[in-house]
């Protein structure tokens, strides 16, 4: 392919890239060092009310907004380095919690909070959804093929539905005396409150998140399943190959590519749980760091938001996603290299 | 309970077209409505469907999209459902327009104490006040001779004999689902107690005797509420009523009318309404007022169409025909068992919600959020406060309030 045909094929890709991923990015980062204030003015206002008895008017000197001849409210943007940064990482904080060698109190504080439950939730959902996705790959794939259809449809139902729906449905089986809660009751004969204590809530995101992404793998696994070379694995078979030593030695390696390519999917999106934490309301035990991004975006009924931290946190989500890519992209780069040679 | 939102956003976007009977005028203005969602407000957006081409959204997160909203030129809403607190943000940014002209042409049946003013320009028309107050199951408290409790104290001595006898799941119901809920029964409690939220120049002032009383009292009361109390909203705790599953709660007045409500309520005619526990102070409550507002990006006659209809929505007619949803102010109400409570609670004292200091919603989001950890036994109760004053002191310092 000469160069101008190659450059007319992927111009408007990297110009759509350019415009829609670089540029937010940029302004993300841009403005993750500046803070927007209203501009205020104190004055004496009077403000007349109903009450149960009648009206009350009260005078009282107030702190309000300035607004503009546009009819907008008065704001100014002030370049603040990096304090954005410190007011979502509060390091002070952490190195009290450091020197009373307090885990306990280092946990309480929302930042770390967040990416203690993030990153353990990534870490442990992931090699669930590998294995789970294998394993229903392979149930596919030995299933007769006359009813193969319906239950590859059937497996692929979790991934189809939306995942703020999917958390909702998990929490209205649960909460209260919700019929799952009710049979675990009846069950272990005793009081069960699932959305009680943050454990439980952990247990369940997890639960759910394996049960949403695992047909994604299978699927993904499942098709990689039908390129595997039949010889390899008659020979195998003559050679007095068991049922493991054929998945270990033939099959799994020649998964590998896709392994890889799923890890790397997962990773991307599982530290980006947010859904879960909504649908389960579980602010008040378990918050993820998409989620501290949300509430910092959060008007608050004055109406103020806080965009610069938001951005400080997005940004710092992901520097955290890159930093857990690289271990993976480097073992996908070592083995290009190597094939090269 | 999202879905729940989500699901009362859609369905009860109600549409109408075609005037009705009950109508005074017939309106061919597309006019669309933004508003919280309780029985009140739905009676009032059906009453001014009944001119025909009104939309209304009933949503409980109305709050996020509200102020967006309203700064869309033209406006995406015509109408606005607010109470003092959700008014604040969209006076701030000049988004409602003043009414004085419209309440002269239209509003000859509104009475003095419905008119919202502000530096003496009308802002907003009140049509209720609401506030948190106890109902508690008048059979269980009669069947067991406990007296109706006038403090938190009383509230948990009266949780601890009901425990013995089995007759509810949980004796005492709560809304502290974290967030706004949690937040809000914090100012309740403090107010109660006679607290002040902000020193000299918007700092905050939590951190003191009223504050760790407030935050004991709280605690107090967990023990005999359902252990997943911090998801528990209004809505749960009105159905947990409802079900007959717990026996006392400090719910908002606008949901007493639901407790009779034959169609989902087990409990008809077995709900008494009180007074707030009283506080060291006054009543551990705070009064709200519900109003309508009208955008300032619309045209004149826009503006014209929607105040009509929206005087329709508030009528005499549309209260005698709800009278028990909410404790009206429009002419036509008369108090009923199911306003006793509230009007106790405001003779009790009760403080209005401080939504007139500018700190109040940087305070009540930091209060939300911080207030689980203590409950939840991670934190001790100066930690908690000290932690909440510097949330706060973060977030106003960002906004240049201090």
């Amino acid at each position: 392919m000469n160069k101008k045909t190659f450059l007319a094929f992927i111009g408007p890709s990297v110009l759509m890239m350019v415009l829609f991923i670089a540029l937010p990015l940029a302004t993300v980062l841009k403005q993750s060092f500046y803070q927007t204030q209203s501009v205020y003015e104190t004055l004496e206002v009077e403000t007349c009310s109903p009450t149960f008895t009648g009206q009350v008017c009260i005078k009282e000197i107030k702190t309000i907004p300035i607004i503009g001849d546009n009819g907008k409210v008065i704001t100014q943007t002030n370049y603040v380095g990096l304090s954005n940064y410190q007011n979502v990482l509060e390091f002070p904080r952490v190195i009290a919690a450091f020197a009373n060698n307090s885990w306990h109190e280092f946990m309480l504080i929302d930042f770390w909070k967040a990416l203690r439950f993030t990153l353990s939730f990534t870490l442990i959902t992931l090699p669930l959804v590998l294995f789970f996705g294998l394993l229903i790959a392979l149930c596919i794939n030995n299933v007769a093929k006359s009813i193969r259809g319906p239950v590859i449809f059937v497996s692929l139902l979790p991934m189809i539905i939306t995942p703020v729906i999917g958390a909702l449905a998990i929490r209205w089986l649960f909460i209260g005396d919700g019929v799952l809660t009710s049979f675990l009751e009846w069950w272990f004969a005793k009081d069960i409150a699932m959305f009680a204590q943050a454990w439980t809530i952990e247990f369940m995101m997890t639960f759910y998140r394996v049960w949403h992404v695992a047909p994604f793998a299978a699927i993904v696994f499942y098709a990689g399943l039908q390129t595997v070379n039949q010889d390899t694995i008659e020979s195998a078979i003559i050679d007095g190959a068991s049922r493991w030593q054929k998945l270990r030695f033939v099959i799994l390696p020649h998964l590998m590519p896709l392994i890889v390519f799923v890890t790397l999917i997962h990773l991307m999106d599982a530290y980006r749980v947010f859904e879960e934490v909504i649908g389960f309301s579980s602010q008040a035990h378990v918050i993820s760091l998409q989620w501290l991004t949300y509430d910092f975006l959060t008007a608050d009924l004055m109406g103020n938001r806080s965009i610069g931290r938001a951005s400080a946190s997005s940004m710092l989500t992901m520097i955290g996603i890159t930093l857990l890519l690289i271990p993976v992209l480097r073992g996908v780069w070592n083995d290009y290299k190597g094939k090269r040679l | 309970m999202f879905l729940r939102k989500i699901a009362t956003a859609v369905a009860i976007t109600t549409l109408s077209t075609g005037a009705w009977a009950a109508c005074s005028f017939d309106n061919d203005t597309e006019l669309k409505s933004l508003s919280n969602s309780f029985d009140a407000m739905k009676a009032v957006t059906d009453a001014m469907a009944e001119c025909g081409n009104v939309t209304s959204t009933l949503d409980v997160d109305f709050k996020d999209k509200m102020p967006d909203a309203f700064a869309a030129n033209p406006s995406l809403y015509q109408i606005g459902g607010v109470s003092q607190g959700t008014m604040v943000p969209l006076l701030n940014a000049g988004t409602i327009r003043p009414l004085d002209d419209l309440v002269a042409k239209y509003g000859s049946q509104l009475k003095p104490s419905q008119l919202i003013k502000v530096n003496g320009k009308i802002m907003a028309i009140a049509m209720q006040v609401n506030n948190q107050h106890l109902m508690y199951r008048a059979d269980i408290f009669a069947d067991l001779g406990i007296a109706v409790p006038t403090t938190y104290a009383e509230m948990v001595a009266a949780a601890k004999k009901m425990q013995s006898y089995n007759l509810v799941d949980y004796p005492i119901g709560g809304t502290y689902k974290a967030g706004w809920n949690l937040g809000e029964e914090f100012i309740n409690t403090y107010l109660g107690n006679g607290g002040e939220f902000f020193g000299e120049g918007n700092t905050p002032s939590i951190n003191n005797a009223a504050g760790l009383a407030t935050l004991n009292t709280m605690k107090s009361l967990t023990p005999y509420m359902d252990p997943e109390y911090l998801v528990s909203d209004s809505t749960y705790v009105q159905q947990q009523f409802q079900q007959g599953k717990i026996a006392m709660a400090n719910l908002w007045a606008t949901r007493a009318g639901a407790m009779d409500n034959a169609e989902e309520s087990q409990v008809v005619g077995k709900v008494v309404m009180a007074s707030a526990p009283m506080g060291s102070v006054r009543a551990a409550s705070t009064n709200w007022w519900d109003g309508i507002v009208f955008a300032t990006n619309m045209t004149d006659a826009q503006a014209d169409a929607a105040f009509r209809v929206a005087m329709e929505g508030i009528d005499t007619e549309m209260v005698q025909a709800n009278n028990d949803a909410a404790v009206w102010l429009i002419d036509g109400f008369v108090a009923g068992s199911a306003a006793a409570g509230a009007i106790a609670t405001a003779d009790n004292g009760a403080a209005p919600y401080p939504s007139s200091s500018p700190g109040m919603g940087a305070m009540h989001t930091a209060l939300g959020n911080g207030l689980a950890a203590f409950l939840n036994g991670e934190k001790s109760a100066a930690k908690t406060l000290a932690d909440i004053e510097a949330a706060y002191t973060i977030t106003a310092t960002e906004s240049g309030l201090i």
